[in-house]
């Protein structure tokens, strides 16, 4: 058995304080510091994208801001309600679809209020399926759903797009920000795809070796079109994830082969 | 399952009904045909090996006088009360070494240090302690199945996705309702796997446990066939297991497409 859940995370309470807040936090794994003395802040409502290569601490940070690892005690204060969408669905096999979203929802509603949830994603008419019977992006916007049900105040996306195929990836994103403005939920978007982060994110944070690298706050109006301004960012984004962007801007309207935007780890 | 592509027939639109490289029901036929062959014209003496013909015979008898149905219900309760006992032990068992760490240093090595006993080397030691009644047949066929419900539910619970635990325990599963909803029905498919052994297990020490003197059941049939060299009878007790072994066999089958139609081999497009 995995060790309980235990509170090690304290609840945002004050409402003008922000969703999430991290203080020198620090995580070790035996010799290896993973997280060093990290500060985070993220408001209520507020959509951060979180790049960085592999290895950074990205996905540690996730599961200590999901409650899945132990905050042991320091400064990290997160809503009471969290939900993760991990790039795997990770559907129970053995449930439907419906009843997946409703895992652990609780009262005589929790049939609707899940076949709410699947409607507002697109699946209204896949509620009784097997899991395995579904797409790859159907299984993702079912774990969507099972996330947003709960009405988190805190929203965690570890890499939830990195495996549909480009099309699939580009509706997921709309879908995503879509249910973000309605629902209002704080947004951790942990990504390989820098791209990806600027086209959806208020902010885009880079971590590199246990610690905010960068920081980039990005007023674009959204949808966000790869113009001059976002082709800047997203050179001083990869600058600062130690790929280099060629200097000069390539032509407007030409094909860009590179960069993709696509960190290979 | 794997049968269901052996059922399919291939494409064959012109050829004779009867594809001969394909009747496999020939083989069986002709041996039965010349058994009754042997049977009739001497070969084969009735003390020997009783003819088909005769074998059912003596199954119609059987039946129709009562002491067939009766005996098997002797035979059938038995077994369905040392597998009951058996099951309930193994899966207590297995959920106690495969729900907690404390559990399982305690009860594994014990079921280990037990695995390594044939259970049927236990018969003496049961007949000295419980004497020739019910009790020894039914502690045998018991202690003969806890170990593949226990082994087999115990590797499901421990084989269950981590993943699966992972996501329960984010959205703010307790740990009864991981339990409930991720690791038991996660654990499911092995453990009818160990049902459908135990099953298996519980006829093989059946068929050796009536052998104890016994004064009703399949077993008591055929020592008593045995002491009069009915060989007919004895055969038809053979038969009569053999059903049994295909009867639990389809009742596992049976649970299985109920309990894991969730799985995509059982899903109907």
């Amino acid at each position: 058995m995995p060790p309980s859940l235990a509170r090690p995370i304290s609840e945002t309470a004050d409402r003008d304080a922000p969703a999430v807040r991290v203080r020198d936090f620090t995580r070790r794994f035996g010799q290896t510091v993973v997280l060093n003395d990290l500060n985070i802040d993220i408001g209520r409502g507020e959509f951060v994208a979180l790049l960085g290569r592999s290895g950074s601490g990205k996905t540690t940070l996730l599961r200590t801001l999901a409650g899945l690892d132990s905050a042991g005690g320091q400064d990290v204060t997160t809503p009471a309600t969290r939900a993760v969408v991990f790039q795997d669905a990770r559907l129970l096999p053995w449930k439907r679809v419906w009843r997946n979203v409703a895992l652990g929802l609780s009262g005589a509603d929790a049939r609707a209020r899940a076949e709410a949830a699947l409607e507002e994603v697109g699946l209204g008419h896949r509620l009784d399926v097997w899991p395995s019977t579904l797409s790859g992006g159907e299984s993702q916007r079912a774990s969507l759903a099972r996330a947003l049900v709960r009405e988190p105040g805190l929203l965690l996306l570890d890499e939830p797009f990195a495996a549909l195929d480009a099309l699939t990836r580009i509706r997921m994103h709309d879908l995503v920000l879509s249910l973000w403005r309605k629902h209002a939920p704080a947004v951790l978007l942990v990504t390989h795809d820098v791209d990806e982060a600027i086209s959806l994110a208020d902010r885009v944070l880079v971590l590199d070796a246990g610690a905010i690298a960068a920081e980039e706050k990005i007023t674009l109006p959204r949808p966000r079109e790869s113009n001059a301004e976002f082709r800047a960012i997203r050179s001083r984004l990869l600058g600062h994830l130690g790929v280099e962007a060629p200097r000069a801007a390539p032509v407007e309207g030409a094909l860009i082969a590179f960069p993709s935007g696509e960190i290979v780890a | 399952m794997s049968l269901t592509t052996a059922d399919r027939k291939p494409i064959e639109l012109r050829l004779p009904r009867f594809a001969l490289s394909n009747a496999r029901w020939l083989s069986p036929v002709l041996l039965l045909l010349l058994w009754e062959l042997g049977s009739r014209s001497g070969v084969i003496p009735p003390r020997i090996l009783a003819a088909p013909s005769t074998v059912l015979g003596a199954l119609w008898e059987l039946t129709a006088s009562g002491e067939l149905p009766a005996n098997l219900v002797v035979s059938l309760a038995r077994a369905a009360a040392g597998l009951g006992i058996g099951l309930v032990v193994g899966t207590v068992l297995a959920l106690v070494a495969g729900l907690s760490k404390v559990g399982e240093t305690a009860v594994d090595p014990l079921m280990q240090i037990k695995r390594t006993i044939p259970s049927l080397a236990l018969t003496p030691l049961f007949i000295v302690w419980f004497g020739i009644g019910e009790a020894p047949k039914i502690t045998l066929i018991a202690v003969a199945t806890v170990f593949p419900i226990y082994l087999n539910l115990f590797s499901g619970i421990r084989a269950v996705d981590v993943r699966l635990i992972e996501a329960a325990r984010s959205f703010g599963l307790s740990q009864v309702q991981q339990i409930i909803h991720v690791i038991l029905p996660g654990a499911l498919p092995s453990f009818l796997v160990g049902l459908r052994y135990a099953m298996g297990v519980a006829l093989l020490v059946l068929v050796v446990a009536e052998q104890i003197n016994a004064s009703a059941g399949l077993g008591h049939l055929i020592n008593n066939a045995r002491d009069f060299m009915r060989t007919d009878i004895i055969v038809v007790c053979l038969l009569v297991y053999a059903a049994l072994g295909l009867a639990a066999d389809l009742i596992v089958r049976s649970l299985e497409q109920h309990a894991l139609a969730w799985r995509p081999s059982f899903i109907k497009s």
